[in-house]
Protein backbone atom coordinates (compact mmCIF):
# COMPACT_ATOMS: atom_id res chain seq x y z
CA UNK A 1 0.00 0.00 0.00
CA UNK A 2 1.48 3.33 -1.05
CA UNK A 3 1.49 6.05 1.57
CA UNK A 4 1.80 8.83 -1.00
CA UNK A 5 0.67 9.44 -4.57
CA UNK A 6 3.96 10.73 -6.02
CA UNK A 7 7.33 8.93 -5.93
CA UNK A 8 10.45 10.32 -7.68
CA UNK A 9 11.58 6.74 -8.36
CA UNK A 10 8.59 6.37 -10.67
CA UNK A 11 10.08 8.79 -13.21
CA UNK A 12 12.75 6.38 -14.60
CA UNK A 13 10.01 3.70 -14.68
CA UNK A 14 7.94 5.71 -17.19
CA UNK A 15 8.68 3.11 -19.88
CA UNK A 16 6.81 0.45 -17.88
CA UNK A 17 3.58 2.12 -18.98
CA UNK A 18 3.99 0.04 -22.14
CA UNK A 19 3.58 -3.27 -20.31
CA UNK A 20 -0.06 -3.86 -21.10
CA UNK A 21 -0.38 -1.68 -24.16
CA UNK A 22 2.98 -1.96 -25.97
CA UNK A 23 1.81 -0.70 -29.38
CA UNK A 24 0.27 2.42 -27.91
CA UNK A 25 3.34 3.11 -25.76
CA UNK A 26 5.63 2.60 -28.73
CA UNK A 27 3.62 5.09 -30.76
CA UNK A 28 3.57 7.56 -27.89
CA UNK A 29 7.32 7.43 -27.20
CA UNK A 30 8.24 7.61 -30.89
CA UNK A 31 6.00 10.66 -31.29
CA UNK A 32 7.36 12.14 -28.06
CA UNK A 33 10.97 11.79 -29.28
CA UNK A 34 10.04 13.33 -32.63
CA UNK A 35 8.35 16.26 -30.90
CA UNK A 36 11.51 17.12 -28.96
CA UNK A 37 13.93 16.70 -31.87
CA UNK A 38 15.48 19.83 -33.37
CA UNK A 39 13.13 21.32 -35.97
CA UNK A 40 11.91 24.84 -36.60
CA UNK A 41 12.53 25.25 -32.87
CA UNK A 42 15.81 24.23 -31.22
CA UNK A 43 15.94 21.41 -28.68
CA UNK A 44 16.72 24.04 -26.03
CA UNK A 45 13.65 26.12 -26.88
CA UNK A 46 11.43 23.02 -26.82
CA UNK A 47 12.82 22.04 -23.45
CA UNK A 48 12.00 25.50 -22.03
CA UNK A 49 8.45 25.23 -23.39
CA UNK A 50 8.17 21.78 -21.77
CA UNK A 51 9.38 23.21 -18.47
CA UNK A 52 6.78 25.98 -18.59
CA UNK A 53 3.98 23.56 -19.48
CA UNK A 54 5.16 21.21 -16.70
CA UNK A 55 4.46 24.04 -14.26
CA UNK A 56 1.14 24.87 -15.87
CA UNK A 57 -0.02 21.26 -15.53
CA UNK A 58 1.87 20.99 -12.20
CA UNK A 59 3.47 17.64 -12.99
CA UNK A 60 6.35 16.97 -10.55
CA UNK A 61 7.81 14.28 -12.83
CA UNK A 62 7.94 16.71 -15.74
CA UNK A 63 9.37 19.48 -13.56
CA UNK A 64 12.15 17.11 -12.42
CA UNK A 65 12.86 15.86 -15.94
CA UNK A 66 12.78 19.23 -17.68
CA UNK A 67 14.75 21.10 -15.01
CA UNK A 68 17.59 18.67 -15.77
CA UNK A 69 16.95 18.75 -19.50
CA UNK A 70 16.94 22.56 -19.68
CA UNK A 71 20.29 22.76 -17.87
CA UNK A 72 21.82 20.10 -20.12
CA UNK A 73 20.60 21.93 -23.20
CA UNK A 74 22.30 25.13 -22.15
CA UNK A 75 19.62 27.14 -20.38
CA UNK A 76 20.45 28.72 -17.05
CA UNK A 77 18.30 29.20 -13.97
CA UNK A 78 17.40 32.78 -14.86
CA UNK A 79 16.05 31.70 -18.25
CA UNK A 80 14.21 28.76 -16.66
CA UNK A 81 12.66 31.04 -14.03
CA UNK A 82 11.45 33.38 -16.76
CA UNK A 83 9.88 30.38 -18.54
CA UNK A 84 8.00 29.47 -15.34
CA UNK A 85 6.76 33.07 -15.09
CA UNK A 86 5.41 32.73 -18.64
CA UNK A 87 3.43 29.69 -17.50
CA UNK A 88 2.24 31.51 -14.39
CA UNK A 89 1.28 34.60 -16.40
CA UNK A 90 -0.81 32.52 -18.78
CA UNK A 91 -2.48 30.71 -15.90
CA UNK A 92 -3.14 33.98 -14.07
CA UNK A 93 -4.22 35.75 -17.24
CA UNK A 94 -6.53 32.86 -18.13
CA UNK A 95 -8.34 33.34 -14.82
CA UNK A 96 -8.43 37.09 -15.07
CA UNK A 97 -9.64 37.30 -18.66
CA UNK A 98 -12.70 35.26 -17.63
CA UNK A 99 -13.52 38.26 -15.47
CA UNK A 100 -14.85 39.83 -18.66
CA UNK A 101 -17.47 37.03 -18.76
CA UNK A 102 -18.28 37.76 -15.13
CA UNK A 103 -18.69 41.43 -15.93
CA UNK A 104 -20.95 40.56 -18.88
CA UNK A 105 -23.15 38.40 -16.66
CA UNK A 106 -23.27 41.07 -13.97
CA UNK A 107 -24.16 43.71 -16.52
CA UNK A 108 -26.97 41.60 -17.91
CA UNK A 109 -28.33 40.74 -14.46
CA UNK A 110 -27.88 44.11 -12.85
CA UNK A 111 -29.79 47.31 -13.11
CA UNK B 1 24.70 44.96 -27.40
CA UNK B 2 24.99 44.24 -23.66
CA UNK B 3 27.52 46.54 -21.95
CA UNK B 4 30.20 44.94 -19.85
CA UNK B 5 31.70 46.71 -16.85
CA UNK B 6 35.40 47.42 -16.53
CA UNK B 7 37.60 44.57 -15.23
CA UNK B 8 37.51 44.14 -11.49
CA UNK B 9 39.19 41.74 -9.11
CA UNK B 10 37.33 38.44 -9.13
CA UNK B 11 36.61 36.20 -6.20
CA UNK B 12 39.34 33.72 -5.29
CA UNK B 13 38.73 30.78 -2.96
CA UNK B 14 41.35 28.81 -1.03
CA UNK B 15 42.42 25.57 -2.68
CA UNK B 16 41.90 22.17 -1.04
CA UNK B 17 45.61 22.19 -0.34
CA UNK B 18 45.49 25.54 1.41
CA UNK B 19 42.50 24.39 3.47
CA UNK B 20 44.44 21.23 4.43
CA UNK B 21 41.42 19.26 3.20
CA UNK B 22 41.93 15.47 3.17
CA UNK B 23 40.92 15.44 -0.52
CA UNK B 24 44.00 17.53 -1.34
CA UNK B 25 45.83 14.18 -1.33
CA UNK B 26 45.47 12.10 -4.50
CA UNK B 27 45.51 8.87 -2.46
CA UNK B 28 42.50 10.07 -0.47
CA UNK B 29 40.67 10.95 -3.70
CA UNK B 30 41.35 7.47 -5.09
CA UNK B 31 40.16 5.89 -1.84
CA UNK B 32 36.93 7.93 -1.82
CA UNK B 33 36.20 7.00 -5.43
CA UNK B 34 36.95 3.31 -4.77
CA UNK B 35 34.44 3.24 -1.90
CA UNK B 36 31.50 4.37 -4.04
CA UNK B 37 29.40 1.33 -5.01
CA UNK B 38 28.81 1.24 -8.77
CA UNK B 39 26.88 -1.21 -10.95
CA UNK B 40 30.04 -2.37 -12.74
CA UNK B 41 33.71 -1.51 -12.89
CA UNK B 42 35.10 0.58 -15.75
CA UNK B 43 37.19 -2.42 -16.80
CA UNK B 44 34.02 -4.55 -17.07
CA UNK B 45 32.24 -1.85 -19.05
CA UNK B 46 35.17 -1.72 -21.49
CA UNK B 47 35.29 -5.52 -21.69
CA UNK B 48 31.57 -5.62 -22.59
CA UNK B 49 32.33 -3.12 -25.35
CA UNK B 50 35.27 -5.23 -26.60
CA UNK B 51 37.78 -2.54 -25.62
CA UNK B 52 39.62 -4.14 -22.69
CA UNK B 53 42.53 -3.86 -22.18
CA UNK B 54 42.45 -0.33 -23.51
CA UNK B 55 45.57 0.52 -25.47
CA UNK B 56 46.99 3.74 -26.86
CA UNK B 57 46.77 4.03 -30.63
CA UNK B 58 49.70 6.44 -30.93
CA UNK B 59 50.78 9.82 -29.59
CA UNK B 60 49.29 12.70 -31.53
CA UNK B 61 49.13 15.15 -28.63
CA UNK B 62 51.81 15.87 -26.07
CA UNK B 63 49.99 17.61 -23.24
CA UNK B 64 52.24 19.51 -20.84
CA UNK B 65 50.87 20.49 -17.46
CA UNK B 66 53.47 23.11 -16.61
CA UNK B 67 52.21 23.98 -13.13
CA UNK B 68 49.29 24.30 -10.77
CA UNK B 69 49.41 28.02 -10.13
CA UNK B 70 46.35 29.87 -11.40
CA UNK B 71 44.80 33.29 -10.89
CA UNK B 72 41.38 31.62 -10.60
CA UNK B 73 39.90 28.99 -8.28
CA UNK B 74 37.07 27.41 -10.25
CA UNK B 75 34.76 25.27 -8.17
CA UNK B 76 34.97 22.26 -10.51
CA UNK B 77 38.77 22.32 -10.98
CA UNK B 78 40.23 18.81 -11.13
CA UNK B 79 43.73 20.25 -10.63
CA UNK B 80 42.89 22.12 -7.41
CA UNK B 81 44.75 24.98 -9.03
CA UNK B 82 44.93 28.43 -7.49
CA UNK B 83 47.15 31.37 -6.59
CA UNK B 84 48.56 29.54 -3.57
CA UNK B 85 49.90 26.57 -5.57
CA UNK B 86 53.65 26.62 -6.13
CA UNK B 87 54.31 23.56 -8.29
CA UNK B 88 56.06 24.67 -11.51
CA UNK B 89 57.80 22.57 -14.12
CA UNK B 90 61.54 22.88 -13.36
CA UNK B 91 64.12 23.78 -16.03
CA UNK B 92 65.42 20.23 -16.46
CA UNK B 93 61.90 18.98 -17.29
CA UNK B 94 61.18 21.91 -19.62
CA UNK B 95 64.49 21.27 -21.42
CA UNK B 96 63.68 17.57 -21.82
CA UNK B 97 60.14 18.35 -23.06
CA UNK B 98 61.63 20.70 -25.66
CA UNK B 99 64.03 17.95 -26.78
CA UNK B 100 61.08 15.58 -27.19
CA UNK B 101 59.06 18.21 -29.07
CA UNK B 102 61.96 19.02 -31.39
CA UNK B 103 63.09 15.45 -32.03
CA UNK B 104 59.79 13.61 -32.60
CA UNK B 105 56.96 13.96 -35.10
CA UNK B 106 54.23 14.34 -32.47
CA UNK B 107 52.12 16.97 -34.26
CA UNK B 108 50.42 18.79 -31.39
CA UNK B 109 51.69 20.34 -28.17
CA UNK B 110 48.88 21.12 -25.73
CA UNK B 111 49.94 23.37 -22.84
CA UNK B 112 47.82 23.43 -19.72
CA UNK B 113 48.03 24.12 -15.98
CA UNK B 114 46.93 25.99 -13.73
CA UNK B 115 47.19 29.02 -15.90
CA UNK B 116 50.08 27.80 -18.09
CA UNK B 117 51.08 31.34 -19.07
CA UNK B 118 52.26 31.92 -15.48
CA UNK B 119 55.21 29.57 -16.08
CA UNK B 120 58.38 31.64 -16.63
CA UNK B 121 59.34 29.57 -19.70
CA UNK B 122 55.86 29.27 -21.23
CA UNK B 123 56.75 31.76 -23.98
CA UNK B 124 59.86 29.81 -24.89
CA UNK B 125 57.88 26.56 -24.98
CA UNK B 126 55.38 28.09 -27.39
CA UNK B 127 57.98 29.74 -29.62
CA UNK B 128 60.20 26.68 -29.94
CA UNK B 129 57.29 24.29 -30.45
CA UNK B 130 55.93 26.55 -33.21
CA UNK B 131 59.40 26.81 -34.76
CA UNK B 132 59.48 22.99 -34.77
CA UNK B 133 56.29 23.08 -36.85
CA UNK B 134 53.91 21.92 -34.14
CA UNK B 135 50.35 22.97 -33.61
CA UNK B 136 50.40 24.63 -30.19
CA UNK B 137 47.28 24.68 -28.02
CA UNK B 138 47.11 27.01 -25.05
CA UNK B 139 44.40 26.24 -22.50
CA UNK B 140 43.63 29.77 -21.45
CA UNK B 141 41.37 30.90 -18.62
CA UNK B 142 40.95 34.29 -20.41
CA UNK B 143 41.21 36.45 -17.25
CA UNK B 144 44.99 35.97 -17.20
CA UNK B 145 45.20 38.16 -20.30
CA UNK B 146 43.87 41.11 -18.28
CA UNK B 147 46.59 41.02 -15.63
CA UNK B 148 49.10 43.83 -16.22
CA UNK B 149 52.10 41.54 -16.74
CA UNK B 150 50.20 39.34 -19.17
CA UNK B 151 48.46 41.91 -21.34
CA UNK B 152 50.94 40.96 -24.10
CA UNK B 153 49.30 37.55 -24.43
CA UNK B 154 46.61 38.15 -27.10
CA UNK B 155 49.11 39.70 -29.52
CA UNK B 156 51.68 36.99 -28.74
CA UNK B 157 49.05 34.29 -29.38
CA UNK B 158 48.29 35.86 -32.75
CA UNK B 159 51.92 36.33 -33.77
CA UNK B 160 52.71 32.70 -32.94
CA UNK B 161 49.47 31.32 -34.39
CA UNK B 162 48.61 29.64 -31.11
CA UNK B 163 45.37 27.64 -31.05
CA UNK B 164 43.56 29.16 -28.07
CA UNK B 165 41.14 26.96 -26.16
CA UNK B 166 39.40 29.07 -23.56
CA UNK B 167 36.96 28.23 -20.79
CA UNK B 168 33.52 29.78 -20.76
CA UNK B 169 30.93 27.55 -19.09
CA UNK B 170 28.01 29.76 -20.08
CA UNK B 171 27.26 32.72 -22.34
CA UNK B 172 25.57 34.47 -19.45
CA UNK B 173 27.14 35.86 -16.32
CA UNK B 174 25.43 33.87 -13.63
CA UNK B 175 26.53 30.38 -14.69
CA UNK B 176 30.07 31.43 -15.50
CA UNK B 177 30.61 33.32 -12.24
CA UNK B 178 29.02 30.53 -10.18
CA UNK B 179 31.59 28.07 -11.51
CA UNK B 180 34.65 30.27 -12.04
CA UNK B 181 34.31 33.10 -9.49
CA UNK B 182 32.50 36.43 -9.25
CA UNK B 183 33.65 38.86 -11.92
CA UNK B 184 35.18 36.19 -14.18
CA UNK B 185 32.44 36.51 -16.78
CA UNK B 186 32.97 40.23 -17.32
CA UNK B 187 36.71 39.79 -17.61
CA UNK B 188 36.26 36.84 -19.96
CA UNK B 189 34.06 38.91 -22.28
CA UNK B 190 36.68 41.66 -22.35
CA UNK B 191 39.41 39.11 -23.13
CA UNK B 192 37.34 37.46 -25.87
CA UNK B 193 36.69 40.83 -27.50
CA UNK B 194 40.42 41.55 -27.54
CA UNK B 195 41.09 38.17 -29.15
CA UNK B 196 38.36 38.82 -31.72
CA UNK B 197 39.89 42.23 -32.49
CA UNK B 198 43.14 40.46 -33.43
CA UNK B 199 41.27 38.11 -35.76
CA UNK B 200 40.76 35.17 -33.40
CA UNK B 201 37.54 33.28 -34.09
CA UNK B 202 36.99 35.19 -37.33
CA UNK B 203 36.62 33.35 -40.64
CA UNK B 204 39.65 33.33 -42.92
CA UNK B 205 42.25 34.47 -40.36
CA UNK B 206 43.53 31.00 -39.44
CA UNK B 207 43.51 32.14 -35.79
CA UNK B 208 41.52 29.51 -33.94
CA UNK B 209 39.59 30.34 -30.80
CA UNK B 210 37.64 27.44 -29.32
CA UNK B 211 35.57 27.56 -26.15
CA UNK B 212 35.03 24.92 -23.50
CA UNK B 213 31.89 24.50 -21.44
CA UNK B 214 31.68 22.34 -18.34
CA UNK B 215 28.20 21.93 -16.83
CA UNK B 216 27.58 24.33 -13.96
CA UNK B 217 26.36 21.51 -11.75
CA UNK B 218 26.06 17.75 -11.53
CA UNK B 219 24.31 17.15 -14.85
CA UNK B 220 25.92 15.83 -18.02
CA UNK B 221 26.66 18.17 -20.91
CA UNK B 222 24.08 18.39 -23.68
CA UNK B 223 24.58 17.89 -27.40
CA UNK B 224 27.82 19.63 -28.38
CA UNK B 225 26.67 20.79 -31.82
CA UNK B 226 23.37 22.17 -30.51
CA UNK B 227 25.10 23.97 -27.63
CA UNK B 228 27.70 25.38 -30.02
CA UNK B 229 24.98 26.84 -32.23
CA UNK B 230 23.32 28.41 -29.19
CA UNK B 231 26.60 29.76 -27.73
CA UNK B 232 27.49 31.29 -31.13
CA UNK B 233 24.10 32.92 -31.55
CA UNK B 234 23.95 34.29 -28.02
CA UNK B 235 27.56 35.49 -27.71
CA UNK B 236 27.24 37.35 -31.00
CA UNK B 237 23.84 38.79 -30.08
CA UNK B 238 24.74 39.81 -26.53
CA UNK B 239 28.43 40.74 -26.79
CA UNK B 240 29.41 40.72 -30.46
CA UNK B 241 31.80 37.81 -29.78
CA UNK B 242 32.74 35.16 -32.35
CA UNK B 243 34.55 31.86 -31.87
CA UNK B 244 35.26 28.68 -33.83
CA UNK B 245 34.09 25.58 -31.95
CA UNK B 246 32.56 24.74 -28.58
CA UNK B 247 33.77 21.70 -26.66
CA UNK B 248 31.59 20.12 -24.00
CA UNK B 249 33.56 18.57 -21.15
CA UNK B 250 32.00 16.50 -18.36
CA UNK B 251 32.94 17.48 -14.82
CA UNK B 252 35.33 14.89 -13.41
CA UNK B 253 34.87 13.61 -9.86
CA UNK B 254 38.41 14.69 -8.95
CA UNK B 255 39.82 17.33 -6.56
CA UNK B 256 37.47 20.30 -6.09
CA UNK B 257 34.51 18.80 -7.98
CA UNK B 258 34.92 15.62 -5.93
CA UNK B 259 34.95 17.78 -2.81
CA UNK B 260 31.77 19.54 -3.98
CA UNK B 261 30.06 16.18 -4.63
CA UNK B 262 31.06 14.87 -1.21
CA UNK B 263 30.03 18.05 0.57
CA UNK B 264 26.61 18.09 -1.06
CA UNK B 265 26.04 14.34 -0.67
CA UNK B 266 25.82 13.79 -4.43
CA UNK B 267 28.88 11.65 -5.10
CA UNK B 268 27.08 8.31 -5.36
CA UNK B 269 24.30 9.75 -7.50
CA UNK B 270 26.78 11.50 -9.82
CA UNK B 271 28.94 8.40 -10.33
CA UNK B 272 25.80 6.36 -10.97
CA UNK B 273 24.80 8.94 -13.59
CA UNK B 274 28.19 8.55 -15.31
CA UNK B 275 28.10 4.74 -15.13
CA UNK B 276 24.53 4.53 -16.44
CA UNK B 277 25.44 6.80 -19.37
CA UNK B 278 28.45 4.65 -20.44
CA UNK B 279 28.64 4.82 -24.23
CA UNK B 280 30.88 2.29 -26.04
CA UNK B 281 31.24 4.65 -29.02
CA UNK B 282 32.52 7.39 -26.72
CA UNK B 283 34.87 4.91 -25.04
CA UNK B 284 36.50 4.00 -28.34
CA UNK B 285 37.44 7.65 -28.88
CA UNK B 286 38.79 8.56 -25.44
CA UNK B 287 41.68 11.03 -25.52
CA UNK B 288 44.14 8.89 -23.54
CA UNK B 289 44.52 6.71 -26.65
CA UNK B 290 46.25 9.47 -28.61
CA UNK B 291 47.53 11.77 -25.85
CA UNK B 292 50.49 11.63 -23.51
CA UNK B 293 50.25 13.85 -20.44
CA UNK B 294 53.38 15.24 -18.75
CA UNK B 295 53.24 16.36 -15.12
CA UNK B 296 55.10 19.38 -13.79
CA UNK B 297 57.79 17.08 -12.36
CA UNK B 298 58.25 15.16 -15.64
CA UNK B 299 56.15 12.11 -14.73
CA UNK B 300 54.16 10.67 -17.63
CA UNK B 301 50.43 10.00 -17.43
CA UNK B 302 47.68 8.81 -19.77
CA UNK B 303 45.71 12.00 -19.18
CA UNK B 304 45.49 15.09 -16.98
CA UNK B 305 42.89 13.35 -14.80
CA UNK B 306 45.16 10.38 -14.05
CA UNK B 307 47.87 12.97 -13.39
CA UNK B 308 45.83 14.61 -10.64
CA UNK B 309 45.04 11.19 -9.13
CA UNK B 310 48.77 10.36 -9.33
CA UNK B 311 48.20 7.33 -11.53
CA UNK B 312 51.26 7.31 -13.83
CA UNK B 313 51.38 5.35 -17.10
CA UNK B 314 51.56 1.56 -16.99
CA UNK B 315 54.67 0.36 -15.16
CA UNK B 316 55.82 -1.54 -18.28
CA UNK B 317 56.17 1.77 -20.16
CA UNK B 318 58.71 4.55 -19.50
CA UNK B 319 57.32 6.69 -16.69
CA UNK B 320 59.18 9.99 -16.97
CA UNK B 321 60.26 12.35 -19.72
CA UNK B 322 63.86 11.39 -18.94
CA UNK B 323 63.36 7.84 -20.20
CA UNK B 324 60.84 8.82 -22.90
CA UNK B 325 60.50 6.17 -25.62
CA UNK B 326 57.94 7.01 -28.27
CA UNK B 327 57.56 3.45 -29.53
CA UNK B 328 56.98 1.94 -26.10
CA UNK B 329 54.60 4.71 -25.03
CA UNK B 330 52.63 4.72 -28.28
CA UNK B 331 51.23 1.24 -27.61
CA UNK B 332 51.01 1.33 -23.81
CA UNK B 333 48.08 -0.09 -21.89
CA UNK B 334 45.97 2.69 -20.38
CA UNK B 335 45.65 2.89 -16.58
CA UNK B 336 41.97 2.91 -15.57
CA UNK B 337 39.79 3.82 -12.61
CA UNK B 338 36.17 4.63 -11.78
CA UNK B 339 36.75 8.29 -12.74
CA UNK B 340 37.18 7.12 -16.37
CA UNK B 341 33.38 6.86 -16.60
CA UNK B 342 33.50 10.67 -16.81
CA UNK B 343 35.05 10.46 -20.28
CA UNK B 344 32.67 7.81 -21.61
CA UNK B 345 29.30 9.13 -20.42
CA UNK B 346 26.77 10.18 -23.04
CA UNK B 347 28.49 11.67 -26.05
CA UNK B 348 31.86 11.29 -24.29
CA UNK B 349 34.24 13.93 -23.04
CA UNK B 350 37.82 14.87 -23.72
CA UNK B 351 40.11 17.89 -23.91
CA UNK B 352 38.77 18.10 -27.47
CA UNK B 353 35.13 17.85 -26.40
CA UNK B 354 32.65 15.06 -27.18
CA UNK B 355 34.17 11.84 -28.54
CA UNK B 356 31.04 10.31 -30.12
CA UNK B 357 28.50 11.87 -32.47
Amino acid sequence: MHTHYYDSHDLPRFGEIGKDAPELAEKFFAWYDAVFAEGALTEREKSLIALAVAHAVQCPYCIDAYSQDCLRKGSDVEQMTEAVHVAAAIRGGASLVHGIQMRGHAERLGM
Amino acid sequence: MTPVAAPSAHRVLPTLQKRHAPLAAAAEQRAVLARVPVARSFEDALADAGLFPLRATGIEILQLNVGRKCNQTCRHCHVDAGPDRTEMMPDAVVDRCLEIIESTDIPTVDITGGAPELHPRWRELVTRARAAGKEVIDRCNLTITLLPNYAYLPRFFAEQGVHVIASLPHYRQKGTDTQRGDGVFEESVTALRRLNALGYGKPGTGLVLDLVTNPVGTFLPGNQKALEAEWKRQLLRLYGIEFNALYTITNMPIARFLDFLEETGQLGEYLERLVTAFNPAAAAGVMCRNTLSVGWDGTLYDCDFNQMLELPVDARAPRTVFDFDLEALARREIVLGPHCFGCTAGAGSSCGGATAG
